[in-house]
């Protein structure tokens, strides 16, 4: 079985919590999390929905793997209407929150409507009550946690939330848990903000205890877990240099995208790099990095765990910033630097311990203030509007622009509106380095082909984990393909995006699969929920999961039209790296992905297609 | 021949596969909530600590209880809880310098760490070597040998 059976359904607007039972149908064919959750929303949500409208409703969900003892098995998404996007939004997150919604002996809770007034949601076991939130309304994430676990006086709780980003509607806010772990993107914090729900609090004390098969599954995760210690990726990489493991290879290749997209290399790339987190500072002798962190269930460990430099100008006389936490990852490092030129190892750090904070999606953020410095460079914006003099490469322009962007004050407001908007608010939508209105992640798709690709079909706007073909194409996972080149991308990342959906969908880490293969992650499902959930199947179940999302878009008003990249990766080509005077061929690979999708040349499934999945 | 359960916080990622193990174990169920040994994160220093019953010679436990119920285990050197015994009166709980014996609402009785008869689930879990189950006598030894490293293993001047 593995799935709990139960799902908790709240209404905001009524100040209701009931439970009603999983429809196993569903789970069966979405699986969970990710794909089950999304069933639930298209089923129920008009896609034409405004995301901030009380009609939008919004779904935590975890998968059958979430609380056992599959490694990475501690994973829960939050799906709703992107704030941001107006697409379909799944943002997925580890810590231990997912894992704790399980053993209280809940599935997913979809939250309905707007209450009235703050509140937040808790859980302890089977009870679940909304209760007032007046005492953390206006506070940060880091301040919302420890007050949630004093006022019922119970440690052992565990916490998701928004923080100020989320309460004063910038567009992408993300919803944290744990501290620094994040569903953090295309603005789900945002929309849990507008319904007026600051966090859900879950103690589980019942535990999983329903595993079809035990010994099967012990069995199972164990060899599993092996094949994840003996890959030189997940066993050393990771565990040592986290994601940051990418910085130094991804700028030699000629991917970095950097000062928003106008050049593909950093020189600054190895001062902010996983190797640099591990040297001493001149200043104090400590390295950047204190150690790695697991997430719940984890046998990988990539997490950074960060101490800033106390010395440093952002933290000098605060020490509330002295202490440890959720360090830079890649995507962060590069959106928050490389993005922007800043090559300050300590302001980044930072930036994103704000971003942390106060619940903002770092790569939003971060990319959004390259179109500033951007439009700053060409005189668009000025000092007086932004409030600080912001050329490219100043950390003090990073820095003061996270603080007030998390707090919604002064020219954050407008940050906090996303790149597409922003940019077009001052007459340059070309400087939006966007897709759907979500920002670029770290890899230029003029040095990595088949990642254009990616983000143009990605369901929920530009990004890295809907089909992550760097594994291939840089890192030959599971076969080496030419980076530089658009043969064969299309069933590539079609192929990428079907098995990260089953991923996603099983409560496990997408990073899992640097080792394992949908090979790998069958025999676990299977003795965990049902002999049924074989590789074939699983297969079927991921484009099924793609195919599910793409029509809800559909639906929401999107057309191939969106399908697309910015002007700049079609038209200006790569100045220096491998790369060299490429463009992205978007317009080659769209075409025949479309066909390897079974979709008319609109990018609409087929009604064949829709039949043989089953839609 | 004793053996200890030996914990390196250093080696500790805080994944939590130790306290999964060790609910699964002893009730057959994935749940921390039940786990007899507990992993802690000073989120201020970055640290986690895994902490469990160290099973004391002179058990404060076993000599608490009016019932005789926490008992020896020549094999392991473990003191453990005979369920049919006790009545869930807690002294032991109070009696504990260390917090390692608790109370189980479900069952109403006590629960401890009691090695798993020999073969702690939890250590066998640990992916990183934190937890280990070592000679009782020679728990000492690896860091011995880091300082004899420290201060012999180097040539001479």
């Amino acid at each position: 079985m593995s799935w709990a059976g139960k799902i908790l359904r709240v209404n905001l607007t009524a100040g209701t919590c009931a439970p009603e039972t999983l429809n196993k149908q569903w789970a069966r064919d979405y699986l969970g999390q990710r794909g089950l959750a999304t069933k639930y929303f298209v089923e129920e949500v008009d896609a034409r929905v405004d995301p901030l409208s009380p009609a939008n409703k919004i779904i935590w969900a975890t998968g059958p793997l979430t609380g056992t003892m599959a490694s990475t098995g501690g994973r829960y998404s939050v799906i709703t209407k992107g704030a941001l996007t107006g697409a379909i939004a799944c943002s997925n997150s580890g810590g231990y929150w997912g894992a704790e919604l399980k053993f209280a002996g809940w599935d997913m809770i979809i939250f309905e409507g707007k209450s009235p007034k703050p509140v937040y949601l808790c859980i302890e076991d089977d009870k679940a009550q909304l209760l007032d939130a007046g005492f953390i309304w206006g506070k940060s994430v880091w301040d919302t946690e420890p007050a949630i676990k004093a006022r019922h006086q119970n440690p052992q709780m565990r916490v998701s939330c928004i923080g100020r980003a989320g309460e004063t509607g910038c567009l992408f806010a993300g919803v944290m848990n744990d501290l620094h772990r994040a569903a953090g993107r295309s603005g789900v914090g945002t929309v849990m903000g507008s319904k007026n729900l600051k966090a859900i609090a879950v103690r589980g004390t019942k535990g999983v205890g329903n595993i079809h098969d035990p010994k099967g599954f012990m069995a199972a995760t164990v060899a599993a877990k092996k094949i994840l210690a003996d890959n030189p990726v997940t066993g050393q990489g990771l565990p040592k240099y986290g994601t940051q493991v990418l910085m130094n290879v991804i700028n030699e290749i000629g991917a970095m995208p950097t000062r928003n997209h106008r050049d593909v290399q950093f020189e600054g790339a190895k001062d902010i790099s996983g190797e640099a987190m591990h040297e001493p500072r001149k200043t104090d002798g400590k390295p950047n990095l204190v150690t790695n962190q697991a997430c719940f269930g984890c046998t990988i460990a990539c997490g950074r765990i960060s101490k800033i430099d106390e010395t440093h100008y952002t933290v000098k006389t605060r020490p509330e910033y002295w202490g440890a936490s959720g360090g830079l990852e890649y995507e962060a490092a590069w959106a928050l630097g490389s993005a922007n030129g800043v090559d300050d190892l300590e302001a980044l750090t930072y930036a994103n311990f704000i971003c942390n904070e106060d619940g903002m999606d770092p790569i939003s953020f971060g990319a959004t203030i390259g179109a500033v410095m951007e439009m700053y460079e060409m005189g668009v914006l000025t000092k007086e509007q932004i409030g600080i003099e912001a050329p490219f490469g100043s950390a003090k322009a990073l820095t003061y622009l996270a603080e007030v962007t998390a707090r919604g004050e002064g020219f954050g407001k407008e940050v906090g509106l996303g790149s597409k908007r922003l940019t077009a608010k001052y007459g340059h939508p070309d400087l939006s380095m966007s897709v759907k209105g979500q920002e670029f992640p770290a890899y230029d798709s003029r040095g990595i082909q088949g990642m254009g690709l990616t983000y143009a079909t990605s369901n929920r706007g530009a990004c890295h984990l809907r089909g992550y073909t760097v594994a291939s194409e840089v890192l030959g996972i599971p076969i080496k393909t030419d980076p530089l080149v658009t043969d064969g991308k299309a069933d590539l990342v079609k192929a990428f995006q079907d098995a990260t959906a089953v991923f996603d969908s099983a409560g496990i880490c997408v990073f899992t699969s640097f080792a394992w293969t949908l090979a790998d992650v069958a025999p676990q499902l299977a003795a965990a929920c049902s002999d049924e959930f074989t590789l074939d199947e699983l297969n079927k179940i991921g484009e099924r999961i793609w195919n599910l999302e793409r029509e809800f878009n559909l639906r929401a008003g999107f057309t191939a039209k969106d399908d697309t990249l910015p002007k700049r990766l079609l038209t200006e080509p790569a100045k220096t790296g491998p790369a060299k005077g490429l463009v992205n061929g978007l317009p080659k690979m769209l075409p025949e992905y479309y066909k390897a999708r079974g979709w008319d040349s609109d990018g609409r499934p087929t009604a064949q297609t829709k039949a043989r999945l089953g839609l | 021949m004793h053996k200890s359960l030996y914990i390196n916080p250093d080696k500790c990622t805080g994944c939590l596969q130790c306290e999964m193990a060790c609910s699964y174990e002893n009730y057959g169920v994935f749940n921390p909530a039940k786990s007899r040994i507990k992993v802690f994160d000073f989120h201020h220093s970055g640290r986690k600590v895994p902490y469990t019953c160290t099973q004391c010679d002179e058990a404060w436990c076993l000599h608490a209880c009016p019932v005789d119920a926490i008992q020896l285990d020549p094999a392991t050197g473990a003191k453990i809880v005979l369920e049919n015994v006790c009545v869930g009166c807690k002294v032991c709980t109070i009696a504990c310098p260390f917090g390692t014996v608790n109370y189980v609402q479900d069952t109403g009785k006590v629960q401890k760490c009691d090695l798993c008869g020999g073969h702690p689930a939890c250590s066998e879990a640990c992916p990183t070597g934190a937890i280990t189950y070592i000679d009782a006598d020679w728990t000492g030894l690896e860091r011995m040998k880091q300082w004899a490293d420290k201060l012999g293993n180097q040539p001479h001047a």
